[in-house]
């Protein structure tokens, strides 16, 4: 018993004490991990801030959106259009969206539409392997501008390798959600989104269109899927088992709360470093493995304390 | 009213005559496959090699003594519940083999072969016992269990090192797929453990996670493996490669099982030079058989394959799955005398098949693979492999022919096919008769 507490409550932290360099390693592939996982839930973030719509196809928009850009590159388009071209593309798929989706099931209870993005879902699946093949594409990282090899850092007793180019996938996650803070706080278009999100009728009434809105909404939503996309797909590869990572973004949000930027990314970076220090440091008293459920566990542990999650809005009804 | 009924009565059996005619005159392969979700890379050149083949056979010789095969691809996503919902669907047709290119679906559809007399062909994966034939009478898992994997691989691995006493003391990591499949072999590998006198340490990498391995890879830069075995699906594999290299994992210590394709290492670049695998067939075009896929069904636009894949490490896995499933049914069709078999004859058929020397060269693969025999009791083989080195474009074979330890594999087998038995109640005792002499 004592020697279980000792593993539990003792050992970890002789471990870091021990080798800081893994230590400080661990906590350099969680920050990035934690990165890419706050990009995800912006896009959910964007989409429900806007709808208060769970866009449940936000997982399998990251992969479209990536394989749209690697599928036409290798059918020799130049890497650089390739991507303005996806782009594009997720335009025409945040037209389609509003279009087909949203404006008809307009004023439909919000599980109507949350199962319309069920649907949307596998459209996109089915879409995409009709046109671009269940195999996995490589991403043409040195077409994109995006760096090869990695910083070996001799220091905290050890190595650290931080590779390069996840230090461009966490500049690239946090000029974006910089980016898209100054889009919502300092923009017109970006207030108009506010008070969509606040009151669809009294938007309405003082003539923003809730139309234009839900497209630009789906259109960045679309870009920042592309981003995470593209940059994960840069350290594997882009194929279909991507959008089970995005599902990750579902312990983001619950920690984050569903309507909060700020939220998105604070949720994004304990639940990627928090999953990787659990793997690491208790992983191995379970047989390794539970990275796939602690993001959950986590999760499930703060719904206790804060249901509407750290930044998220308190909901008060008066009955 | 005579004339109308004469002419229902022509009409009737006009219209009925073809149905029954292509039930006489085809035999139903129906082929489990997964072109899409996680596990697509992989699973789509396999589809293409057993397709392929089994196409040429119609192109070529009319099908199999005559008979045209009828294939039908069923897409299971590598979704067990998907793969039983194709079983089910395939069922009424009249297979005569399914290959459920799965362990999970393998697992799943064992008890059902005896029951429905459809035989079932797992190549290389699957329930391990299941090579016993005598317990196991309706399934077939030729050439090579996981265990007999591991074997092989720990006896290249002790070859490295001095032998396989010098194995004494060492770190052994593995790493594998959170499901039945990679599960399979840690028992065995518990065993040679205890035997050998080596440590093992275990990395699990759930299907939701295959593409973010970081932290798996962090513990072994930890740990500090001598060795590590990689028993890997889909984007687990280049994943784990890529991971490897970027925590500087020296790759002439890192093998896996039969499964990475060229593709799964080329992603890491220069660095998965010096990765191996084992294998037990050639991987590449320069066979008889693979010019006559190339010439009547890839140049014809008959195939999915885009015609560079054709001779890649997995497309040559789905044409040796096919020739199996071929040599089956033609061994049915002289154990019985008919033309159009069903499950039962093919099953038979299996049981009685050898594929020595000259019989590889008559299906234009002499070189492409080792003899192998099965038996009414060893449905298996256990055969040997070797071991391939990825050189930056394609492997190259690097080791001699290595025989899997069948004194350490039998007795577990054995053992584990008599619990399996034990486990599900009622298990049938085997009254098939056996044909092999």
């Amino acid at each position: 018993m004592m020697h279980l507490l000792y593993q539990i409550f003792i050992d970890p932290f002789v471990q870091m004490a021990g080798a800081p360099d893994l230590l400080v390693q661990t906590l350099w592939e969680g920050f990035v991990g934690g990165m890419l996982y706050a990009l995800i839930a912006l896009g959910f973030v964007l989409i429900f801030k806007a709808s208060g719509v769970f866009n449940f196809a936000q997982g399998i928009m990251m992969v479209f959106a990536a394989l749209t850009m690697v599928g036409l590159y290798e059918k020799g388009v130049p890497a650089p259009l390739a991507l303005l071209l996806a782009i594009g593309v997720m335009y025409l798929l945040a037209v389609a969206v509003e279009r087909l989706i949203l404006r008809p099931l307009v004023n439909q209870p919000d599980i109507m539409l949350f199962m319309a993005t069920f649907g949307l879902t596998y459209v996109l699946i089915g879409v995409g392997e009709l046109i671009f093949g269940g195999s996995p594409k490589e991403v043409p990282t040195a077409q994109l501008g995006l760096p090869k090899g990695a910083y070996d850092i001799h220091a905290f007793g050890g190595l650290v390798s931080l590779q390069k180019i996840d230090i461009a996938a966490a500049l690239i996650a946090s000029i974006m959600v910089a980016a898209l803070a100054v889009f919502f706080q300092k923009t017109r278009i970006g207030r108009a989104l506010r008070a969509v999100a606040d009151d669809h009728q009294a938007a309405l009434s003082v003539g923003i269109s809730l139309n234009q809105i839900w497209v630009i909404v789906w259109f960045t939503a679309g870009v920042v899927a592309l981003a995470t996309g593209i940059m994960w797909g840069a350290r594997s590869d882009v194929s279909f088992s991507l959008q089970v990572i995005a599902l990750k973004a579902l312990p983001v949000l619950i920690l984050g709360g569903f309507t909060s930027v700020p939220g998105a990314i604070v949720g994004g970076l304990i639940i990627g470093i928090g999953e990787k220090l659990g793997e690491f440091y208790w992983g191995p008293l379970v047989g390794g493995g539970i990275d796939s459920w602690l993001a959950y566990a986590i999760a499930l542990a703060f719904l206790l304390f804060k249901p509407e999650g750290l930044f998220g809005e308190k909901i008060i009804e008066r009955i | 009213m005579l004339r109308k009924t004469l002419f229902a009565m022509l009409a009737t059996t006009t219209l009925a005559a073809p149905a029954a005619v292509r039930a006489e005159d085809s035999i139903f392969v129906p082929l489990f496959t997964y072109r899409t979700g996680a596990f697509g890379g992989s699973g789509t050149p396999i589809a293409d090699g057993m397709h392929d083949y089994l196409s040429m056979l119609n192109e070529r010789d009319g099908g199999i003594g005559g008979v045209k095969l009828a294939i039908e691809e069923c897409e299971t996503g590598y979704d067990t519940k998907k793969g039983l919902e194709c079983y089910e669907a395939v069922k009424p047709k009249g297979p005569v083999v399914v290959n459920p290119w799965s362990t999970g679906i393998t697992l799943s559809l064992i008890p059902k072969a005896a029951v429905d007399k459809i035989p079932i062909l797992s190549m290389a994966y699957g329930l391990s016992a299941s090579a016993q034939g005598d317990t196991f009478p309706w399934v077939f898992n030729p050439p090579d269990t996981y265990w007999d994997g591991m074997s092989m691989i720990l006896k290249y691995i002790g070859a490295q090192a001095g032998g396989l006493d010098k194995l004494k003391g060492k770190k052994i990591g593995y790493i594998y797929l959170d499901a039945g499949f990679g599960k399979e072999p840690l028992p065995f590998l518990d065993q040679l453990a205890k035997d050998y006198g080596f440590e093992t340490k275990l990395y699990p990498v759930a299907a939701a996670e295959m593409q973010n391995q970081s932290a798996q890879w962090l513990n072994v830069r930890r740990d500090r493996p001598d060795y590590m075995i990689m028993y890997g699906w889909g984007a687990l594999q280049p994943t784990a490669i890529k991971e490897a290299v970027k925590i500087g994992y020296p790759m002439e210590k890192f093998i896996s099982i039969w499964w990475p394709s060229e593709a799964d290492a080329k992603g890491a670049g220069e660095g998965a030079v010096g990765f191996k695998t084992l294998n037990w067939h050639a991987a590449n075009a320069d066979f008889p058989v693979i010019k006559d896929i190339q010439k009547l069904v890839v140049e014809k636009g008959k195939s999915q394959s885009p015609k560079e894949a054709v001779g890649t490490v997995l497309y040559n896995r789905g044409v040796y799955n096919s020739m199996l499933i071929a040599e089956a049914i033609r061994n049915a069709q002289k154990l019985t005398g008919k033309k159009a078999v069903n499950g039962e004859d093919v099953r038979r058929g299996f049981e009685t098949m050898n594929v020595d020397a000259a019989r590889l060269k008559e299906l234009g693969m002499d070189g492409f693979t080792g003899a192998f025999k099965l038996t009414c009791a060893d449905h298996n083989g256990h055969r040997p492999t070797f071991v391939q080195r990825f050189d930056g474009t394609k492997y190259v074979k690097v080791s001699d022919w290595i025989e899997p330890m069948t004194d350490k594999v039998m007795p577990l087998l054995e053992a584990d096919a008599k619990a399996y038995a034990e486990k599900n109640a009622g298990w049938p005792k085997r009254t098939e008769a056996c044909d092999a002499k």
